[in-house]
């Protein structure tokens, strides 16, 4: 019981973490049709310049700047360098973001170290909120739950509510109707490219400080989104976040389950001392979202909500 | 009514002379560089150095029967190198013990060693391949990812059969000789190399020129038009992929009696990303692209990598220049320099050439002493950037307004050039 509501609870604020950057990842592709190599790297920029500005002017004000200044990043990205490369198609694009990943990792490894910096939990949020079974349960963890939902409620309220969020829609699928009836779709693309990003961004603001804040953080992560990104249906918001949601509650899960696979299959008279015996379900966490990733593009290639084959 | 007979279609097959200069000469041109390079006695560094670039000359290449034949996007080749890879270091050991115990691999030569991690890499294509290669284009790129974290995942959880953190090791000094090589010094290694080198390059070459690399071709260009005239694109797709696989396997092999290690490092997708990067940069379009990005590439991560460490930061610039403003690669630019010089051998031409190199190598210089600049402050230890007898300090401003300013210049000029007529033109 006990470990069972510790994984949902973690599980969900790792789901909503793989949301957020999910979320601007999906808009993007849904944008251009194409998966954004260097997302995670906009990710990773977040966490680092919430760092900087956080020894500047507090953790409070780094959770607004920073995803504005990794939005303006991203829109210079679009600008100066996906915009030409979208004529050569979606493969350039593709190597093109395989590129940006790079060069940003090694950027961020030039300014700020190649190790791990101190970027710490605001200590106004560093107690324990509550009890739970006798261990505390961190208030930044709630926090962060707060902060994904209070985001998720903001996407939904701009693009279903809003007359933006209405010419954001129209252009993702009619994209040369909304530029005859006078809108600029470029510029909307780039807005959206830099709305990604700094959703991106945000979640390297709360997830910088509650995993590590390292140049490899990009790197570790980034697969798994585009495994979200994939699972849940390429282009779909909602896809997007059951598929987080899923991957956030199966790691965490996997990862509190001790067992080997020889106490699971003793029954079947596997050993201990070979190599599949040794296995523990713990150890297997990490490769659960890509073996995910792999059946579901072979047995229903359009994801979960996925309305189209892509 | 015009009656034209057969004897008067003109003749439209390449000469053989065209078909020598285009099709033999280039690869005699290989061999004769792989034969001489030992008359120029290189010292070990040097080498090792060689062996590594064939390494990754046939790794390369078989990259690019997926990426610049079929038109496959993978981001785990670096899977098949290893499994093959792999696959020949077991049978290393294999021969090791048979030397001592007898056995069937008592009388196979280390020498044909790589034949093992051809066939190991093939046969990791045709599993894995069976699923993946039934989806074209972004998918079959994701699913190449899936398979590259799972496979490199698995490679340091069996530990029997991949050797855990340190990797399996073993010793290339056994077995029956051929060509009297005992395989113990580098040099002759080296002859080891150059013959599989050789013989990959020529074997992959061949390739392009059956039926089934020329229907890669197509399928790469338009797969539903190839569906019409009745063949099956997945299926292609899928030959391809095995053919491919056995490649890299077969470099994996090179790269087992090279190195005597092989570790689930090897397996990852951060050698799958290098390999990409030799492919792209040497020139994806091109047959002999990706030979330029191994030689270049190979040389950078050996030797650029004691100049700077900011060396992968220059790959990925290059790498994202090439696709901003050169996707034919190395191979692209130095075909499409000497077909306009040849052109427009004017003043004016070779002006403008020479007015475009001079503008690029200004930005490179211009970046260059900005990231070195910025390396050494980053560092802290109050070093300078020493080149060419300038000493650049990073605590001064002048060396940073040095670089700004040439990087400017450099791409002023070069939108200035781009503005009065295209690249190349």
């Amino acid at each position: 019981m006990e470990t069972v509501v510790f994984a949902l609870l973690n599980g969900l604020i790792y789901g909503l973490l793989l949301f957020m950057l999910s979320s601007g990842l999906t808009l993007i592709f849904s944008m251009m049709g194409v998966l954004n190599m260097a997302h995670a790297s906009f990710y990773m920029l977040g966490a680092y310049f919430a760092f900087t500005l956080g020894q500047h002017t507090g953790f409070w004000f780094a959770l607004f700047l920073a995803p504005i200044c990794v939005g303006a990043a991203g829109a210079c990205v679009e600008k100066w360098g996906l915009r030409k490369v979208h004529a050569r198609g979606h493969v350039a694009e593709l190597l093109f973001t395989f590129g940006l990943a790079y060069v940003i990792e090694e950027l961020v490894k030039i300014v700020w170290g190649k190790f791990a910096v101190a970027y710490e939990i605001p200590p106004e949020l560093n107690y324990s909120l509550f009890e739970l079974f006798g261990s505390q349960y961190p208030a930044y963890r709630i926090f962060m739950l707060a902060v994904s939902i209070a985001m998720l409620a903001g996407l939904w309220y701009l693009l279903k509510r809003t007359r933006i969020g209405l010419i954001i829609q129209a252009s993702l699928t009619h994209p040369h109707m909304v530029s005859h009836l006078g809108h600029n779709v470029p510029r909307i693309f780039m807005l959206v490219f830099a709305a990604g990003c700094a959703l991106a961004g945000l979640a390297g603001v709360i997830g910088g400080n509650y995993l590590v804040t390292e140049p490899s953080m990009a790197f570790s992560i980034g697969p798994i989104v585009f495994v979200v990104v994939v699972v849940g249906g390429m282009g779909s918001l909602e896809g997007a976040f059951i598929a987080s949601l899923l991957i956030g509650f199966l790691q965490t899960f996997a990862i509190s389950i001790d067992s080997s696979f020889a106490e699971i299959f003793s029954f079947a008279g596997l050993s201990a001392d070979g190599d599949i015996g040794r296995i523990t379900i713990a150890s297997l966490a990490p490769m659960l979202p890509f073996l995910l990733l792999v059946l579901m593009l072979m047995l229903r290639p359009r994801g979960l909500m996925g309305e189209r084959e892509f | 009514m015009t009656d034209y007979s057969l004897d008067r279609v003109p003749d439209l097959a390449p000469s053989a002379r065209y078909k020598f200069a285009t099709r033999v000469l280039p690869l005699l041109l290989l061999a004769l560089i792989l034969l001489s390079i030992p008359l120029f006695e290189p010292s070990r560094t040097w080498l090792s150095l060689f062996n590594a670039i064939g390494i990754n000359m046939v790794f390369a290449l078989s990259y690019n029967m997926l990426l610049g034949q079929a038109g496959m996007l993978s981001f785990g080749h670096a899977v098949y190198f290893g499994l093959g890879g792999y696959a020949a270091m077991h049978g290393m050991n294999a021969i090791e013990n048979a030397s001592y115990d007898g056995g069937v691999w008592a009388a196979f030569p280390m020498f044909a060693l790589p034949l093992v991690g051809f066939a190991g890499g093939a046969l990791a294509g045709a599993v894995i391949g069976w699923p993946s290669c039934r989806r074209a284009g972004v998918p079959f790129a994701m699913i190449s990812l899936g398979i590259a974290e799972l496979v490199a995942a698995a490679g340091f959880m069996f530990i029997s059969v991949f050797g855990g953190e340190e990797g399996i090791t073993g010793d290339r000094m056994n077995g029956v000789e051929l060509f009297g090589l005992s395989l113990g010094p580098l040099g002759e290694v080296y002859w080891f190399i150059a013959f599989w080198t050789f013989l990959g390059t020529a074997l992959m070459y061949a390739f392009t020129r059956t039926p089934l690399g020329k229907l890669a071709q197509a399928v790469r260009d338009n797969p539903e038009r190839v569906q019409f005239v009745g063949y099956n694109p997945n299926r292609v797709r899928y030959l391809v992929f095995i053919a491919a696989g056995g490649f890299a396997g077969l470099a994996g092999g090179m790269s087992a009696v090279n190195y005597e290690i092989f570790t689930p490092e090897s397996l990852s997708v951060v050698p799958s990303g290098l390999v990409l990067l030799m492919a792209f940069i040497g020139g994806a379009r091109y047959f002999a692209g990706p030979i330029l990005g191994a030689v270049v590439l190979t040389y950078m991560q050996s030797n650029l990598s004691d100049y700077s460490e900011a060396w992968l930061l220059y790959l990925g610039l290059l790498f994202i220049g090439m696709i901003l403003f050169a996707p034919g690669g190395l191979a692209g630019l130095l075909l499409s320099g000497t077909a306009a010089l040849k052109h427009s051998l004017s003043g004016k031409g070779v002006l403008r050439a020479g007015a475009f190199v001079t503008s690029a190598l200004m930005v490179a210089a211009g970046v260059i002493v900005l990231v070195e600049l910025a390396v050494r402050h980053s560092n802290g230890f109050g070093e300078a950037f020493e080149t060419f007898g300038f000493h650049l300090a990073p605590d001064q401003m002048m060396p940073w307004a040095v670089g700004l300013i040439l990087a400017g210049v450099g791409i002023g000029s070069l939108k200035v050039l781009s503005r009065q007529g295209g690249v190349g033109s």
